[in-house]
């Protein structure tokens, strides 16, 4: 899996996201700084890591969204390629049009860094290969608009296309208002494109894919990344 | 030339902003606030005079960085 990471100015995990992607594939990925016209050659997915790109100047990923790699990487995505954009990462797709909605401040309007549980809803895409539906994983949240929102009519479609695939949820897998940390609408933590190859997350899946670091349900989602490549392939 | 541009929340975007300097100023005591927005304001100057273009020039600034379209709406003043 050749994998390529976008680097902005205030981004921060791009590290976290590069050796999480090694684990699960051996291969080491390109960074790739923001001022790039080209991906490599050879790119079989993009990762739009998290962090603080600009400082969440003007909206959290709103400055990112328009440098110069991201025409790359929305005629990348136009081609079919892969792409996944976690926290701020998922910021950025959003506003660089790559994914629907926008994720808003925190309904608390508190800064949230602590595990969560989500909800896998469906099995049967690259970004959630390495799972069962229904199953219930363990991952970190660090961010401050997380809050998913988008307008009636797409909530609509993201929900009657099968486009959220990860949500909030209680440890036993309950979804509702209570588990629902950052007030997102249907307790959305992630979904993917409408042709399916570009995911947007809050969590991070890359921060819990070692014993060390208490957890491993992230692993899942690497692992099943590689496995849909290798397939495809 | 100087111009401003405003950004607001549509009509229906909750704003948990907005929401808590409602809170503080009642709380402070300032009678009479029924209801608080929070937004943006962005001062511009421009070079030339064409003011049709100016405008031009600010509402593609807007449609393309200043405002998210999905959640916001944009007012453009030459001044």
């Amino acid at each position: 899996m050749k994998s390529a990471v976008l680097v902005f100015p205030g981004i921060n995990r791009e590290r976290d996201m590069a050796r999480a992607l090694k684990l699960a594939s051996g291969q080491e990925s390109t960074m790739v700084w923001h001022a790039e016209t080209a991906l490599p050659k050879g790119t079989d997915l993009v990762v739009v890591p998290g962090g603080f790109s600009y400082g969440d100047y003007l909206r959290c990923g709103a400055i990112a969204a328009r440098s110069p790699v991201m025409d790359a990487v929305r005629k990348f995505a136009a081609d079919g390629g892969l792409v996944m954009g976690v926290c701020n990462g998922f910021q950025i797709l959003c506003e660089s049009g790559l994914l629907p909605g926008i994720l808003m401040r925190n309904a608390k309007l508190k800064f949230l860094c602590h595990d969560v549980h989500l909800r896998v809803e469906r099995s049967d895409t690259a970004f959630t290969r390495g799972y069962n539906a229904g199953q219930v994983i363990r991952v970190p949240i660090a961010h401050g608009e997380g809050n998913y929102t988008a307008d009636a009519e797409t909530l609509k479609r993201l929900e009657g296309d099968g486009c959220v695939l990860y949500r909030y949820c209680s440890p036993t897998g309950e979804v509702g208002d209570l588990h629902n940390i950052n007030g997102a609408a249907a307790s959305i933590a992630g979904i993917v494109s409408e042709k399916g190859n570009v995911l947007g997350m809050m969590p991070h899946p890359e921060n819990h894919v070692e014993d060390i670091m208490g957890c491993t349900d992230g692993r899942g989602l690497f692992a099943g990344l590689v496995e849909h490549l290798e397939r495809a392939a | 030339m100087k111009a401003r541009v405003t950004v607001t929340l549509k009509n229906g975007i909750l704003d948990p902003q907005g929401k808590a300097i409602e809170g503080a100023l009642k709380s402070l005591g300032v009678d009479g606030i029924a209801s608080v927005r929070q937004g943006k304001v962005f001062d511009i100057e421009l070079n030339g005079a064409d003011k049709a273009k100016a405008e031009e020039a600010l509402k593609a600034a807007a449609d393309k960085l200043l405002a998210n379209t999905v959640i916001e709406n944009y007012r453009v003043e030459v001044l």
